[in-house]
């Protein structure tokens, strides 16, 4: 098999897909070109993202890792969600294939993008971090809010 | 998944076949008493031989050429690789090779790697069902052509290419016919007299021989540079000693393949009732041509999903297929088929081929047609492209 059986278990049951109504913020990263486009809704209450949602449309490394990102943020500070990385995303699937791994920095840049959303919507001027770098995509992704 | 207690449709004959039971028992004997070297003359040897001798004229005759016309090789990419870089390295002054753009990459690269040392390579585009610009390729084959390499069936799409008509352009300007016909042989009627090739390859491993055989027929008077030097065997054209057990099962393989031609009427049914129902299913179209088709090739592409996303879904349910999405491939490039045919990159991600053989039933494309809605609605749900 291609993929851990964590990364199936998030393929095959992903968590907390769909929309959102009345997002706090919504960021969308990706493109159909390229193959993978990611789509993150978050609720924010008191600083804490209390809910969030994805839809991806991509490989079964793309629809995983933004499975695992959603999990991974939700329920922390957005401080906290600041700082998850790709290569956490990766760990906590159990790995994935090296040409995979751009999924997982898309995972990243996506909820960074729906927090961007949040800061804009809600006029907080502070700075969003950069994303991890992907030495392996040949596709330029890009943010296409 | 549990592989040993489910059962598993495979629809993916166009990647590789299962090793029929009739070849394994051809092959035994091979392995277990006569398992000499050819080129020995003592009697084990000699045995050897005439198991040689006697699969090379089986298959000749099949395809309608001479046993010394026949050459056993390691694969379809080396058969390739062998037409090709023989044809040019042999080429006395000409320096252009024509070819199409959706050839298989055992062509493609060999091409590529010509044109790195000095040839001229050009890529003949096809039209939206996949079939070989006629107007382009006369355009393209000159009096410095050495070479015009068509394939005979798309591995992809499955469309079949007018080789003949191909072959009759190529020869009015002096250039020699290669044929790569690794998804055609055994799959379709193949002469090679009555399509006019001077070359043509084909695979052991697609019509139910092992991995690890292929052949190239090369006419009489045909001359080719040397891929394999060695020792003097293939009558001095390709060395290294004859794999006898898999030519003897790819001799097998070829005989029941002929036997099974009449079943192709069943499977181009299945095939059709495929493809009919699955372009029931909402912004999904056919790649390739309607009926210039292989019998068992399906290819449709469904838009707002992707196809590595697809078929894992369909292995989930025990379905084996194929797709020319990029996230399935190690280059992150999606088909060059599906490209060249026109067909939008968007679209070339949600593509999806099966490939259906003698061994599948009407209960497989039941099962096919009853999981693929349903999984291509559930991923259409979650895609955040999708219109609803």
């Amino acid at each position: 098999m291609l993929y851990s059986e964590k990364v199936m278990d998030h393929f095959t049951h992903p968590r907390n897909v769909g929309e959102m109504e009345n997002a706090d913020g919504v960021g969308t990263v990706g493109n159909a070109k390229c193959g993978d486009i990611m789509q993150m809704f978050i609720k924010v209450e008191n600083d804490i993202i209390v809910d969030v949602k994805f839809k991806t449309f991509g490989c079964g490394a793309a629809i995983a890792t933004s499975s695992m990102a959603t999990e991974l943020v939700k329920g922390k500070s957005i401080d906290e969600a600041l700082t998850l990385t790709n290569s956490a995303v990766v760990e906590a699937l159990e790995g994935l294939p090296p040409v995979k791994v751009h999924c997982s920095v898309l995972a990243e840049e996506a909820i960074k993008a729906a927090i961007a959303d949040y800061y804009k919507k809600n006029g907080i001027d502070k700075e969003i971090p950069e994303s991890s770098h992907c030495h392996d995509c040949e596709c330029d992704h890009g943010h296409g809010h | 998944m549990n592989i040993e207690s489910k059962k598993i449709v495979y629809a993916d004959n166009a990647a590789t076949t299962p090793v029929l039971p009739e070849v394994v028992s051809a092959m035994t004997p091979c392995f277990e008493t006569l398992w000499g070297n050819p080129s020995s003359l003592h009697d084990m040897g000699q045995k050897a031989k005439e198991l040689l001798d006697d699969a090379r004229a089986r298959i000749a005759g099949i395809l309608g050429c001479e046993s010394r016309e026949l050459y056993f090789t390691s694969c379809g990419t080396e058969s390739d690789n062998w037409a090709i870089k023989g044809a040019a390295l042999a080429s006395k002054g000409r320096k252009r090779i024509v070819t199409s753009k959706i050839e298989h990459p055992a062509v493609l690269n060999t091409c590529r790697t010509l044109e790195k040392q000095g040839f001229e390579v050009i890529y003949v585009g096809v039209n939206s069902n996949g079939i070989v610009n006629m107007d382009e390729l006369k355009a393209a084959v000159n009096n410095d052509t050495l070479l015009v390499a068509v394939m005979m069936a798309n591995n992809e799409i499955g469309t079949i290419q007018p080789i003949k008509e191909i072959a009759e352009i190529a020869h009015a300007n002096g250039a020699l016919m290669f044929t790569d016909a690794v998804q055609a042989v055994g799959s379709i009627p193949v002469n090679v007299k009555e399509l006019g090739v001077d070359m043509l390859s084909f695979s052991g491993h697609k019509i139910g021989a092992p991995k690890g055989v292929g052949a190239l027929y090369v006419k009489k008077g045909v001359r080719l540079a040397n891929l394999i030097d060695g020792g003097g065997q293939e009558n001095g054209h390709r060395g290294g000693t004859e794999n006898i057990p898999y030519i003897v099962g790819l001799a097998k393989a070829l005989e029941i393949s002929m036997e099974r031609l009449p079943d192709n009427e069943r499977i181009i049914r299945m095939r059709d009732r495929l493809i009919n129902e699955l372009l029931k299913i909402p912004y999904t179209n056919l790649n390739g041509d309607p009926t210039e088709r292989l019998p068992g090739n399906v290819n449709v592409s469904f838009e707002f999903i992707e196809g590595e996303s697809l078929l894992l879904w369909l292995n989930y349910n025990g379905i084996a297929a194929s797709t020319g999405s990029a996230c399935s491939s190690k280059s992150l490039d999606p088909s060059h088929v599906l490209l060249a045919t026109g067909l939008p990159i968007e679209k070339a991600h949600g593509s999806l081929r099966f490939s259906l053989s003698h061994s599948n039933t009407d209960e497989d494309v039941d099962l096919i047609l009853k999981v693929v809605p349903e999984v291509v609605g559930n991923l259409r749900k979650m895609s955040p492209i999708f219109p609803g």
